[in-house]
């Protein structure tokens, strides 16, 4: 059935019971991203370390699949450097791109390929993508600070 | 076992006219259609009025000496009487036709922008609009404000959806110049009485604008006893087209208020230095206009005339009460709005535990129930009632009370999904 396909129990639980959840300090950026279509708003707190993603915290509301991705999210990023973890989000952007038809591989993207079944649905894509989007965000808006200070 | 309920249509006959409403989605399961307050569905009698215009008048309009010009110009302007006679307007010439609702009212706005005295909204003036309002009749008039330098107020909310007007006389004051308020809300459902507030509007000057986008399509709706200025509605939730919406206004008004759009149509002389305009209403129809959509509205409005609106609101209010009644049974969900069924139109928003809407939109959309999720373009009300956003069943004639208890068995499942 293909409601199961994109309510996998990893996103269920992952939404159920979601990591990293609740803003925290220190930070060095914090920025806030909205989904227009459905009101999902996600506040999002990054510390970078020279290369590394040293934290990355949010605060949320939204459907079970916004949320739940920004929980895996916060698993693939956090502690890995800020390349892998841009790379991870290349890939997850590109298998929500896909259509049902992406092969995503599991090394990169762990939990995040229980997405593929969100995928096929155009309307929630968007919802999958958000706590992403303010992850590659606030990193961008970091790392513009680290240089402007060198 | 079929429900008897006091002012049901016979859906059985009318659902015959909508091809849509025989559709099967997701392994083989009917199409329960219940987002009709974003946009209704289309009867035969309207696809084929507006088949027939393309296969056999297509032509513009107001301008050729040919057959087929005269005959679309015929059934472009017989729309137009159509609209005038739906609406109770003294004249064919308070009809201005527009894409939809929004531009109806971002076309008053622009008027009142570029008007003289005594119309001119600029600094020291006063815009009200209420925090009931679709975005659609809240950013036009944020832009006239940005624009010109006027205040922009507003009404506010009770707890149970109603606008709280025990201000009124602080709200609307002589600096007000213009009053937008919404006929019937889209998400709350809440039908308003506009009495007070046109009669206060007029005492101290101001002229009253009515977004009627969620009444025109459901009830009995007669401009000269509703006493506004301007009143805005739309085709594509009263089973016309999309393309079409309806600007009313009084004839005094139109023809001194100034033009927005310019260009073809809308001219009465052209220099290259300057020009004078047509007479209202195609001082306000720049352009070739939706003629086909036109077309499809006129047979809508036949559609629904033949049928009675007083008809279709009883069949609608019977509906609804069966419906909130239903809900408030459903363990977990709260409505947000009136929880009763007065003064109440055929739109329910409501929350469901602390399951997200887009979530109960899906599993609802497995089972070919189609709601509305989501802030539904008014998200001051979110914010009023502390959600981020509502699930909402709105039905129109055609919505039967099995409908009804397929959402609440639709619910049902997506508590067992989720739980």
């Amino acid at each position: 059935m293909k409601l199961d396909e994109m309510y996998q129990e990893i996103i269920l639980d992952h939404y159920r019971h979601p990591h990293n959840k609740g803003l925290r300090d220190p930070f060095d950026t914090q920025v806030h991203h909205v989904n227009p279509t459905c009101g999902d708003e996600v506040t999002l707190r990054v510390k970078l370390d020279g290369e590394k993603v040293l934290d990355v915290s949010y605060e949320g509301q939204g459907c079970s699949i916004s949320q739940a991705s920004a929980s895996v999210m916060t698993d693939l990023v956090i502690g890995h450097t800020i390349e892998d973890a841009m790379h991870a989000g290349d890939e997850f952007l590109a298998l929500m791109q896909s259509k049902g038809q992406g092969e995503p591989d599991e090394e990169v993207l762990e939990d995040a390929v229980a997405f593929v079944g969100v995928s096929k649905y155009p309307a929630r894509v968007k919802c999958a993508l958000l706590g992403w989007m303010a992850f590659k965000d606030a990193t961008a808006q970091a790392l513009q600070t680290t240089e402007g200070q060198k | 076992m079929t429900l008897h309920l006091p002012g049901l249509l016979d859906t059985d006959t009318i659902r015959k006219d909508f091809p849509i409403l025989e559709r099967l989605l997701h392994d083989d399961r009917p199409l329960v259609y219940l987002d009709n307050a974003a946009t209704s569905q289309t009867p035969r009698q309207v696809i084929d009025a507006m088949t027939q215009y393309y296969a056999s008048s297509n032509a513009n309009v107001h301008r050729g000496v040919h057959v087929l010009a005269e005959e679309a110009t015929a059934l472009y302007e017989g729309a137009r009487d159509k609209v005038a006679a739906f609406i109770n307007a003294p004249s064919r010439d308070e009809i201005v036709f527009t894409k939809n609702s929004s531009e109806a009212i971002n076309l008053v706005a622009n008027m009142l922008t570029w008007a003289d005295e005594p119309f001119k909204v600029g600094v020291g003036a006063d815009v009200v609009i209420t925090e009931m309002e679709h975005h659609s009749n809240i950013v036009p008039w944020q832009l006239l404000a940005q624009r010109t330098g006027a205040q922009l107020k507003w009404f506010g909310l009770t707890d149970d959806g109603r606008l709280d007007l025990s201000n009124i006389e602080q709200v609307i004051t002589e600096e007000t110049k213009v009053v937008s308020v919404v006929h019937t809300s889209n998400i709350l459902g809440t039908v308003n009485d506009l009495d007070p507030i046109v009669r206060r509007a007029h005492d101290v000057g101001a002229l009253v604008v009515v977004d009627a986008s969620q009444a025109a399509p459901h009830m009995v709706l007669d401009v000269q006893a509703l006493g506004a200025d301007f009143v805005a509605f739309t085709g594509h939730k009263m089973c016309g087209p999309t393309g079409i919406g309806v600007l009313w206004g009084r004839l005094g008004l139109l023809e001194e208020l100034p033009p927005f759009l310019g260009g073809g149509e809308m001219i009465e002389t052209v220099t290259m230095s300057a020009s004078t305009y047509a007479p209202a209403p195609h001082k306000f129809e720049a352009g070739t206009p939706p003629i086909a959509e036109a077309v499809g509205l006129g047979a809508a409005i036949d559609y629904l005339s033949a049928i009675g609106m007083d008809r279709i609101a009883a069949h609608e209010h019977a509906i609804t009460g069966y419906a909130v009644d239903a809900l408030n049974g459903v363990e977990g969900l709260k409505i947000i709005g009136p929880a009763d069924n007065v003064a109440r139109a055929a739109a329910i928003s409501f929350t469901f535990g602390d399951i997200h809407p887009h979530d109960v939109g899906q599993v609802l959309d497995e089972q070919g129930i189609a709601v509305r999720v989501g802030h539904h373009c008014a998200r001051p009300v979110c914010l009023r009632y502390g959600v981020p956003a509502t699930t909402r069943a709105s039905f129109y004639l055609y919505s039967t009370p099995a409908e009804v208890d397929a959402l609440v068995a639709g619910l049902e499942h997506v508590r067992r999904f989720f739980g």
